[in-house]
């Protein structure tokens, strides 16, 4: 009985595992704080536009993440809260509201009182169920769009101005852009890895496993399920609200099932549940993509078999493969 | 006589024409165990899943410390202090031993679903978890993922996972399936050192072990009770040994 609370204060998080679970997220951020330093030594500035166009679906993929690879739920309209961020804002811009600290706050709250009634309804399903119908509301939000006439309707709305943030206009330099972008970016990284972590992320993940085992040990998983969604529906809200930021436009096309589609490739693709794997797999993804566009116009007939290929050789995508060889088997 | 920590009252419960809980009265005194027995098919696991909430009884009632839960889903019935550990071993493979077994720490703890507060390094939870899987004998393996675990030590995790919650209560389906000599004795040993602290319903195989360890005896075959009370009296009924104990020989 004595040795309890040393052991109690060893066990479960040994360091050095820790430490190695650090490295790869603090050098992929490292990497991108540098990258305006890249273009400013003769990097196409194209780039730096990509860059930030990558770290946006990421925050978006981070936020599936939370849901599809922490809690194990496949949800395919989830571009629908990247659309509700993206009109939200363009919608205010449009109406002269282009602050940032007042856009914000509405984006949460849309997204989430949309995720609070969508999830209470599509959480009572489970399996292709609940992709389908997570699907439905998808689609539900994308047509409802088109159906917006007075803001563009099914050719979208062009936006003429962009956000400050307290006054600042921080968004009309690339540089400018890409740092609040990236500072987005960590801040989403961080918060949704603290959930993860806590006693909250602890059921959450619990219940991906073993949902049975959860409810008789005393939680309600459809309730743990449901605020995991609203919140991974928050911060693709965010994301959103930076896209129709970056393209200064919005349209239906942002929430189409192709989009949805895309994220879950994209969490996919860097390896689902590690978190910073969404963020390289959104990242890895379009600039794959664009490499290809450019090479022909049929890239979509390269680059499909290419992902399949990839997810069925790489346990665990882009982060799996980068363990592999940073344990040197080992771990 | 003390009240009955768990009394089930006229449950029924049919799968189509088929009567898998026909009329079972049963209760459980505190610290007693009571084990549940009768030939497969019988409708004993049924009938756990009944008591804990999985299934919803047709009609009848079952109570716990005076309450009747019978409406309840498993958390909140979980939550009134009734554990249970399950025939096929349910377990989270992933987690450590330690955390499988914090989960339960946690259910009891102030704020059980903080956002932020970290989980793994939180010793309101980690410390009571310990004590729990040294009363198990399992603490030495505490960092393992538990699907890691030998069987019969994943029987005994399922065993501290129950005591994390500090049950009134303990449901116990069959904690001896699948296990081999050695391990099933120690597990014996193991629930033989709990009995007198918690209530326990028993469904087990094993008659060594059911004689060995119980204070009362129910036969259930085709979803009634057949027989009810002191393990002799039960071991000596015909109709039990008609039914059931015979056909072993």
């Amino acid at each position: 009985m004595s040795t309890a609370p040393a052991l109690a204060e060893t066990v479960a998080a040994p360091a050095p595992r820790r430490r190695g679970r650090l490295l790869l997220p603090i050098l992929l951020f490292g990497l991108l704080a540098l990258a305006p330093l890249a273009v400013s030594l003769g990097m196409p500035s194209g780039w730096l536009a990509l860059l930030t166009r990558a770290m946006i679906f990421a925050i978006a993929a981070l936020s599936l993440d939370l849901i599809l690879g922490v809690g194990g739920l496949v949800s395919f309209g989830h571009a629908a809260f990247l659309g509700i961020g993206a009109y939200v804002t363009g919608i205010m811009i449009t109406e002269g509201q282009a602050e940032a600290l007042l856009i914000l706050p509405v984006v949460l709250g849309i997204c989430a009182l949309f995720a609070a009634i969508t999830g209470a309804i599509c959480l009572r399903t489970r399996g292709v169920t609940f992709i389908m119908i997570t699907l439905a509301f998808g689609q539900m939000v994308y047509f409802l769009a088109q159906a917006l006439s007075a803001y563009g309707g099914d050719d979208g709305l062009t936006l003429y101005a962009k956000s400050t943030i307290a006054g600042l206009d921080l968004f009309s330099t690339r540089t400018g852009f890409f740092y609040c972008v990236l500072a987005a970016l960590a801040g989403c990284y961080a918060l949704v890895r603290i959930l993860v972590a806590s006693r909250f992320g602890r059921i959450l993940r619990a219940a991906r496993e073993n949902p049975v085992r959860v409810s008789v040990t005393g939680f309600d998983v459809t309730r743990i399920r449901l605020v995991a969604y609203v919140i991974s529906g928050m911060v693709a809200g965010i994301a959103g609200f930076f896209l129709a930021n970056h393209t200064d436009f919005v349209s239906p096309a942002f929430m189409s099932w192709q989009r949805s589609g895309e994220l879950i490739f994209m969490a996919v693709l860097g390896g689902v549940g590690s978190l910073h794997g969404a963020i390289i797999g959104a990242i890895a993804y379009l600039i794959a993509e664009d490499g290809l566009s450019h090479l022909t116009e049929h890239w979509r007939v390269i680059f499909g078999p290419l992902i399949i290929l990839f997810v069925l050789f790489t346990r665990g995508g882009i982060v799996g493969m980068l363990r592999k060889l940073g344990g040197g088997g080992g771990a | 006589m003390k009240q009955p920590v768990l009394t089930l009252e006229s449950v029924r419960k049919s799968f189509g024409a088929l009567k898998v809980t026909d009329d079972v009265s049963l209760s459980v005194a505190p610290g007693e165990l009571h084990a549940l027995i009768g030939p497969n098919g019988a409708g004993k696991t049924t009938l756990v899943h009944q008591i804990s909430g999985m299934l919803k009884p047709d009609s009848g009632a079952i109570r716990f410390r005076g309450e009747d839960i019978s409406a309840l889903t498993p958390e909140k019935r979980a939550r009134r202090g009734l554990a249970r550990t399950f025939q096929i071993t349910s377990t989270i493979a992933s987690l450590s031993v330690l955390e499988n077994v914090a989960l339960g720490v946690q259910a009891k703890v102030a704020h059980p679903l903080s956002l932020f507060r970290n989980a793994a390094r939180d010793a309101a939870l980690n410390r009571p978890a310990l004590a729990a899987l040294e009363a198990v004998g399992l603490a030495d393996r505490a960092e393992v993922p538990a699907g890691r675990l030998s069987h019969g030590e994943k029987r005994a995790l399922e065993l501290a996972m129950a005591l994390a919650l500090e049950p009134a209560a303990i449901l116990l389906d069959e904690p001896l399936a699948g296990v081999g000599r050695e391990e099933g004795e120690r597990l014996i040993e193991l629930l033989s050192s709990l009995k007198g602290r918690y209530a326990m319903l028993l469904v087990e195989h094993d008659m060594a072990a059911v004689f060995a360890l119980a204070d009362k005896v129910s036969v259930l075959v085709y979803g009634r009770v057949i027989a009810s009370g002191e393990p002799a009296a039960v071991r000596a009924d015909p109709a039990v040994r008609e039914a059931y104990l015979g056909e072993e020989g």
